[in-house]
């Protein structure tokens, strides 16, 4: 079942990519279709999932790949992965609503956006470190493709800046794995076993470096000050369904990486380091959320505040590291918090994106200053935009409140100081109205006159998902039964 | 009935016989009869290795030559590698007035490479080298280009000048311990003087280097790939590795307790992945650059060499490996073979949209070189990087990664141009690019067995994990 899901958008996307006759329309429409039972199979995954206990998983695969090596394929789901894998069949189908208006290529980018949903699957139902990094590097092949190909502006040389930075990063990510394939007892690139059994408990010094490697590699994806550099650009001149992708999708990996491999299989070397996450973690909030409030451009914007959410999650993460002095339950709660906080931002992030591509397709730019009263001209955008930016600035009834509150809670319980990162949430508060303003209100001008209103194919992808934030905000509770258990398991691996 | 033992050599050997005496009675536009002469005798090659893979593994004629998963898997890859040669060589030398007498060359210089992948005995090894090195001087410049005749005066110059180190480093030895077997030299080695034995361990592997195509002796590959015929170029980068660095794992298991031997190697590899990728960066032209990707690649093969007997893994890594670079670098080779008129990275700008699927093999070629999963060399950079850690040298992975970002440099610059065009690729004009049939669909098969092979490593590893014997 689980690797239905993941393989069925693989063949999906060979079976487009090898058929050039097909025309648009029924590739357009394939493509929804195929998301479509993604979508239906991870709801059903998701309601035959029993909790399987710690260090446990639930539909469990395992089948022998290169022994020699001691890897396997091996996937499976718990209270971690779970909800990443709903995400990103909920994110990709939105996607592929969004593209039944695309003209350019369709059947290609129906094909390379099924191949980039494999992949993403594959990393969260990954349970080898060898499968997780043949995924995780294959995500980024896809995505470079993804930018170059249907991105505008300067789009080539974004995509090789993103190709460039993240492979980097998913080199030094490998060579952690092996590092912790050295170390393992017997020789292994089994996450499970390598869990229960941490390597390089007491070898601060080689722990310490591999964590390093892996802290690198998770660094620049998730991505952190100083790594992220790559990510404006990126999001600047990719297409809206692959910023959507990138930001809803695909940023999550560097942070799923820290809960599911640098935590539980390093514990030691965490807890050595937890305050270097603790400070990254603040400083990504504090820096995205001032340099969001200086741009002008509204994708750039948003690209920065993905930085600035990334960073409570990071900070959550490192915050749960912080073992003296501290008890347990605190940390348990910045770790729910820190997964909340990944499937808000992505669905919060993932609509906004997809707006703000509707911006360039109508009207050529992103710039702030050319717009003036669109909310008199684009109602349907508006209100959209509207509850987007509220949802993502941390509004009490949406996911993110629930998310960031969470992390809060637990990480000033653990660590007062990061109260500091409070302000964070100010700022965001503050770019988001201002940017509403700029662009709803007031006369009608610029680019404004003329603007077409949402079409039905855009209303429909972007209202899903935030409804969804809406949903998850009032009713988390079905969402924190999976996450918590999972999140406890956690806080314990890195306790020991 | 140890002749038997040697049935995949000797089918290599009557392969290139039959091959040439069939060229001297054909006209020239029937020579497609030695073509069929080579291609059947390395299939039936291959064949009688794989039979013979599953078999016992021994040493043959007093312990001279050894018939185990090293021999065996070099012979295979040797075998399927010259045929993929052949096919993608067919376009370019099809009706050429000395066809015959390449196909007949070309299976002598695999020979030759066999035999110093399974030589248990420095004689024999010396042998081998020669009959693999004389012949592909003589290919290197069957060309008849003044490119393709400096090239070949290199490669000679350098062969023979290697070569000669070879055999003062097998005197030396000989000298020291009194025996050229590696059975008694690694029974005599601890009571030999170690200046000596030093000395003849250090030319030995240094010798060997030229065959790998591998810092310092690596001084030809750039030009033999640029410079000669493509089908030339493509076995020259490929086949001589593949036996040059089983020799040199069978060399340094031997020659391990020698102090210095393993740092020798380590060095060898480092040096060999950063010069040979530094050096790609500022190629333009394709051929010349897959020339010095293919003396990065000796050294990141060199890396388990390393470590042989400290880590189990380093054994089949390296011939997973060797494997996989051999199929990954001749698909690169025959894209260039397919569109030889283009001899400038630009010149394949908008190839993905002309030819989607020349365009695609060109991308799994590259990115598996770059070593992208789930390619064959990815398995291969994974596991042998894996090996140097596991063998107590992560200095080695660090390198081994650290030079792999190097390389991403060359390999973007060359496959970004072919999928970047700046028309929409519904008009780009399929008249643009017209590859050369055969070519095209040797690097189609090439592509598909470089992912097939990387997903099926496991398999392949299973077939890898033997004992060397002595």
């Amino acid at each position: 079942m689980l690797s239905v899901l993941v393989v069925l958008p693989l063949v999906a996307a060979a079976v487009l990519a090898a058929a050039p006759a097909l025309p648009d329309r029924a590739a357009r429409r394939g493509w929804v279709a195929v998301s479509g039972v993604e979508v239906a199979l991870v709801a059903a995954l998701w309601l035959g999932y029993e909790d399987p206990g710690p260090r446990r998983l639930a539909h469990e695969e395992q089948v022998p790949w290169i022994p020699g090596v001691g890897s396997s394929y091996h996937v499976g789901v718990d209270g971690l992965s779970l909800p990443l894998l709903a995400l990103t069949c909920v994110v990709f189908a939105a996607c592929a609503v969004h593209a039944l208006r695309e003209e350019r290529r369709p059947r290609v980018q129906a094909a390379l956006m099924l191949f980039l949903q494999a992949t993403c699957l594959g990393v969260f139902a990954a349970q080898d470190l060898v499968l997780f990094f043949v995924f995780f590097d294959l995500s980024i092949v896809g995505m470079d493709f993804l930018i170059a190909g249907w991105g505008h502006g300067d789009a080539a040389r974004s995509a090789l800046k993103f190709f460039l930075y993240t492979f980097l990063g998913s080199l030094a990510l490998l060579l952690g794995f092996i590092g912790l394939y050295a170390a393992s007892e017997p020789r292994t690139f089994d996450m499970v076993a390598l869990a229960q059994d941490p390597p390089l408990q007491d070898e601060p010094l080689v722990g310490g470096l591999v964590l390093a490697a892996l802290l690198v590699g998770l660094a620049v994806k998730t991505p952190t000050f100083p790594f992220h550099t790559w990510l404006p650009p990126a999001h600047t001149d990719a297409p809206a369904v692959g910023s959507a992708v990138l930001a809803g999708v695909l940023l999550k990996m560097g942070t799923y990486g820290f809960v599911r491999i640098a935590m539980p299989m390093l514990p030691a070397a965490w807890r050595d380091w937890a305050w270097v996450v603790v400070a990254v973690g603040v400083v990504s909030v504090l820096h995205g959320a001032l340099v969001a409030l200086a741009q002008t451009d509204l994708k750039r914007m948003v690209a920065y505040t993905s930085v600035n959410h990334m960073g409570y999650v990071v900070l959550a993460v490192g915050a749960a590291g912080v073992v003296a002095g501290s008890d347990a339950e605190a940390r348990e709660v910045a770790v729910t918090g820190a997964v909340v906080q990944m499937v808000s931002h992505g669905l919060i992030t993932g609509a906004l994106f997809l707006l703000a591509g509707t911006l360039h397709d109508r009207a050529g730019t992103y710039d702030l200053d050319a717009y003036g009263g669109l909310g008199t001209v684009a109602p349907r955008f508006a209100v959209l935009l509207s509850v987007g930016a509220f949802a993502s600035l941390g509004l009490p009834g949406f996911s993110g409140f629930i998310a960031e509150f969470q992390v809060f809670a637990g990480s000033v319980a653990t660590v007062p100081w990061t109260a500091v990162a409070l302000l964070g949430i100010l700022v965001t508060a503050a770019l988001f109205l201002r940017a509403l303003q700029r662009l709803l209100v007031g006369e009608v001008r610029g680019r404004s006159a003329g603007f077409r209103d949402l079409r039905p194919s855009e209303v429909w992808s972007v209202a899903p998902l935030l409804l969804l934030a809406l949903v998850l905000g009032i009713v988390p509770r079905p969402l924190l039964d999976v996450v918590e258990p999972a999140a406890g398991a956690v806080v314990g691996l890195v306790g020991r | 009935m140890e002749p038997l033992a040697l049935l995949p050599e000797a089918l290599l050997l009557g392969g290139a016989l039959a091959a040439l005496l069939a060229g001297s009675f054909l006209p020239r536009e029937r020579q497609w009869v030695a073509r069929l002469v080579a291609a059947a005798a390395l299939l039936a090659s291959s064949v009688a290795s794989a039979v013979a893979l599953a078999g016992p593994a021994r040493t043959v004629f007093e312990g001279t030559y050894a018939v185990d998963t090293a021999t065996g898997a070099a012979r295979l890859v040797v075998a399927l590698a010259t045929l993929l040669v052949l096919g993608l060589g067919v376009d370019e030398l099809a009706g050429d007035r000395q066809e015959s007498e390449a196909y007949c060359l070309l299976l002598l210089s695999a020979l030759g490479a066999v035999v110093v992948a399974g030589a248990d005995d420095l004689l024999v090894l010396a042998v081998g080298f020669l009959l693999a090195s004389i012949p592909l001087y003589a290919l290197v410049g069957l060309a008849r280009t003044p490119a393709a005749a400096e090239a070949a005066l290199k490669t000679y110059l350098l062969g023979a000048l290697f070569g000669i180190t070879m055999l003062l480093g097998v005197t030396v030895l000989y000298g020291a311990t009194g025996t050229t077997s590696y059975a008694l030299l690694g029974e005599r080695l601890p009571g030999a003087p170690d200046a000596a034995v030093a000395l003849g361990a250090v030319a030995v592997v240094g010798g060997l280097m030229f065959k790998a195509g591998g810092v310092p002796g690596h001084f030809w590959v750039p030009d033999a790939a640029q410079g000669a015929g493509v089908a030339a170029a493509a076995f020259a980068t490929t086949v001589p590795k593949v036996g040059a660095l089983v020799a040199v794992l069978r060399l340094v298991d031997v020659l391990a307790p020698v102090a210095g031997v393993r740092l020798l190697v380590g060095l060898l590899a480092a040096a060999g992945m950063v010069l040979g990728n530094l050096a790609a960066l500022g190629q333009t032209d394709p051929r010349r650059l897959l020339g010095w990707s293919t003396v990065a690649q000796v050294g990141y093969l060199l890396v388990p060499v390393a470590v042989v007997g400290r880590s189990d893994l380093a054994v089949p890594s390296l011939l997973l490996y060797l494997a996989a670079y051999a199929v990954t670098n001749l698909a690169a080779f025959a894209v260039v073979a397919a569109l030889p008129a283009r001899r400038d990275l630009a010149a394949y700008r908008g190839l993905a949209g002309a030819r989607p699927g020349l365009a695609a093999a060109l991308l799994v070629a590259l990115l598996g070189l770059l070593g992208t999963p789930p390619t064959a060399v990815f398995a291969g950079k994974l596991t042998t990087a894996t090996a140097a850690w596991d063998g107590g040298e992560p200095w080695l992975a660090v390198v081994v990664v650290v030079t792999t970002l190097l390389s991403l440099g060359y390999h973007l610059r060359w496959f970004v141009p072919a999928y970047r065009a700046g028309e929409p690729p519904e008009r780009a004009d399929r008249g643009a690019f017209v590859p050369r049939p055969r070519a095209a669909a040797a690097a189609a098969v090439a592509a598909v067995a470089s992912v097939a092979l990387g997903v099926a490593a496991g398999l392949a590893w299973a077939v890898a994990d033997g004992p060397l014997v002595r």
